[in-house]
């Protein structure tokens, strides 16, 4: 086996300098750092400069094992794109060389940034702004002409697609759900309930938690699980439907995408929202419970005796309302970003990561605008 | 005698799901020597995909031993891949957050230690080799068309000269003459750079055009593998369907200008 490595030896010759070739000058074996930190060291001396003081002589490749491109490139850039006057190689490797030499150029400047680019940028995400609220009442104009449809011939419905999505977002959402409702609870209640045993209020526990969890954390914490999980999962399926030309297929063949894709999407999510926030906020109680029994001791049939009398039902109405229309902002938002993703992977990513940023956004900008509209009922 | 390139001996490929065992791949032998530019033929769904997937590395068979030059397929994945298979998939398979230019480069960018100026230059050699002008150096995946992501992709599969190149469906999706640009380009390149071309493909044009040697594969095994005429000679009925078809006829015909008909040698 001869030794591949790329080796340049400058000897002199009769008539000057003569730098000879050996071994395998590949891409792979002339990017083993050592040998090419020895290499360009080589070539570099070697190397005809441009103010025509030339260094070597004559070349001589007869002895090489392999040329690559890469390597033929490299020579002809340590030659400065220039023949050297006395050449002794082997014909493929003369066309190897012949074929870099008529292809080199200059790649094309990549093109220039402009102080004025950064105005126009300023314009377009304006414009952007107009345009994703523009596309979102168009969406919602169509859910609401679709949902006419819908009451006007029932039987015709994606009732079909409605259950798998109320099963994908509602059902396999329990398990986390009802964990981190549980965690966020138990902590809650333990560092509520230490503050309000240094003043003996030990019985407001019930009051605090009862108001915090079913009127606030549960149906927020629920929305944004949901937003994270399927919110993410709906934006790269529809996403993941344009790249793969099968939206285009559907409209087509004169199938209304709002129709079937973004109603049995938003009536799924309208109806599992108001469900796993409940859920969840009975786990978030449970915890608290549990937490309140361990440090003020107080017990749990007295917590669950005394929470319908200090809490009245407004709020748990109140969260339901908060929760529907929490669902239907999630599923509108998803489908949004999903239907604008360009058919590049880059597109959809950011199309995901957009929708879930955007719908836990507007999950909380919606929550506060509740808190200050009904800040009369329940409390 | 050097070894073969490509070297399957006793493939068996199946596939088990609950229901059913599906075989794809049932002892199939084949051979591939270098230099040759071997076709592979047969009806959708007989796993000439398959079969160049697993020639890549990218799926295992079940039973049986894929040898690529001299190693087998699951260790060609290594770092350094590229020096040895290129492979041209079906649609391309650009990156499309790069541009032109960094698609074709990325292999030996990864390398880590050439300079930056000394790729560009390699990359902009292989942008011309393919026919490509200069100026689409800068351009995305997304703006351009199917003819040019081809010849992008093909770029990019070549930059590290691996002596082996693995191409699925070359022609598929290209007009006639971007198609006829893409087999001439091809046959140059297998000429030039002394390449072996494994190529699966359903177009006869380019089937004919461009083999050295034409593999059936059929009834789960290669039936047969030879020139264009042998292949044809064969009575099977795949064969007289594909080739002495109505479209078959009419290639054939067309050809006839170019090369003497191997089916009226034959009679």
């Amino acid at each position: 086996m001869p030794d591949l490595t790329p080796t340049l030896l400058v000897q002199s010759g009769h008539d000057g300098l003569c730098a000879r070739l050996g071994g395998c000058w590949s891409a792979a074996r002339l990017a083993v750092p050592a040998t090419w930190a020895v290499l360009e060291r080589a070539l570099s001396g070697a190397a005809v400069n441009a103010s025509e003081t030339a260094a070597v002589w004559s070349w001589d490749l007869s002895a090489l094992q392999r040329l690559d491109h890469t390597g033929a490139q490299l020579l002809w850039n340590a030659w400065g794109h220039r023949w050297p006057r006395q050449l002794v190689l082997q014909s493929h490797h003369r066309a190897m060389l012949e074929r870099v030499a008529r292809y080199t150029t200059p790649a094309p400047p990549p093109a220039p940034t402009l102080w004025v680019d950064g105005v126009r940028r300023i314009g377009q995400n304006l414009w952007l702004l107009l345009d994703h609220a523009h596309a979102m009442l168009r969406l919602l104009g169509q859910l609401l002409l679709d949902i006419t449809t819908l009451a006007r011939a029932p039987q015709k419905g994606p009732w079909r697609d409605v259950s798998g999505h109320l099963y994908r977002i509602g059902a396999t959402a329990l398990p986390v759900t009802a964990l981190v409702g549980f965690m966020i609870g138990m902590v809650l209640a333990y560092l509520i309930a230490r503050q309000l045993r240094q003043y003996g209020a030990n019985t407001f526990i019930v009051t605090i938690l009862g108001v915090a969890l079913i009127r606030e954390i549960g149906p927020i914490l629920a929305a944004i699980l949901i937003a994270g999980r399927s919110g993410s999962a709906m934006t790269a399926q529809i996403g993941v439907m344009r790249v793969t030309e099968e939206l285009d297929a559907m409209r087509v063949m004169g199938i209304a995408k709002g129709f079937r894709l973004v109603l049995p999407r938003t009536m799924a999510m309208t109806i599992a929202m108001p469900l796993v926030a409940v859920w969840t906020t009975m786990a978030a109680l449970l915890g608290g419970v549990w937490a309140a029994d361990t440090v003020l001791g107080i017990t749990p049939s007295h917590f669950f005796a005394t929470l319908p009398a200090v809490v009245s039902a407004g709020n748990l109405w109140l969260a339901l309302c908060k929760s529907l229309a929490f669902g239907v902002a999630i599923a509108l938002i998803a489908c949004h970003y999903g239907l604008r993703v360009r058919p590049d992977t880059d597109s959809l990513g950011r199309g995901t990561t957009a929708s879930v940023v955007t719908s836990i956004t507007m999950v909380l900008l919606m929550d506060a605008g509740f808190a200050v509209i009904f800040k009369n009922i329940g409390l | 005698m050097t070894s073969p390139v490509v070297q399957i001996d006793g493939l068996w490929s199946v596939f088990r799901s609950a229901a059913r065992t599906h075989v794809i791949h049932q002892d199939l032998n084949l051979s591939i020597s270098q230099g040759e530019l071997v076709s592979l033929v047969g009806g959708s769904g007989s796993g000439k995909t398959l079969l160049l997937r697993q020639m890549l590395g990218l799926a295992t068979p079940t039973r049986g031993r894929v040898q690529v030059l001299g190693q087998p397929a699951s260790q060609l994945g290594r770092e350094g891949a590229a020096s040895r298979i290129g492979m041209l998939f079906q649609h391309g398979a650009l990156f499309s957050s790069f541009d032109v230019l960094d698609n074709i480069a990325f292999a030996l960018r990864e390398l880590r230690t050439l300079p930056a100026g000394l790729i560009r230059d390699v990359a902009m050699v292989k942008l011309q080799m393919v026919g490509l002008d200069p100026s689409a150096a800068h351009k995305m995946p997304s703006d351009l068309s199917g003819g040019m992501i081809k010849r992008v992709a093909l770029a990019r599969a070549l930059i590290m000269d691996p002596p082996l190149l693995l191409l699925d469906e070359p022609t598929a999706g290209l007009d006639p003459g971007s198609a006829d640009d893409f087999c001439a380009l091809l046959r140059s390149l297998h000429h030039e750079l002394h390449l072996t071309v494994v190529m699966v493909t359903h177009d006869l044009d380019t089937l004919l055009e461009l083999s050295t040697r034409i593999a059936v594969v059929a009834d789960k095994h290669i039936i047969i593998s030879g020139t264009a005429a042998n292949v044809m000679a064969y009575r099977h009925p795949f064969i007289e369907e594909f080739f002495l078809g109505e479209r078959g006829r009419r290639a054939s015909a067309l050809l006839q200008a170019a090369v003497p008909s191997p089916l009226t040698t034959n009679h």
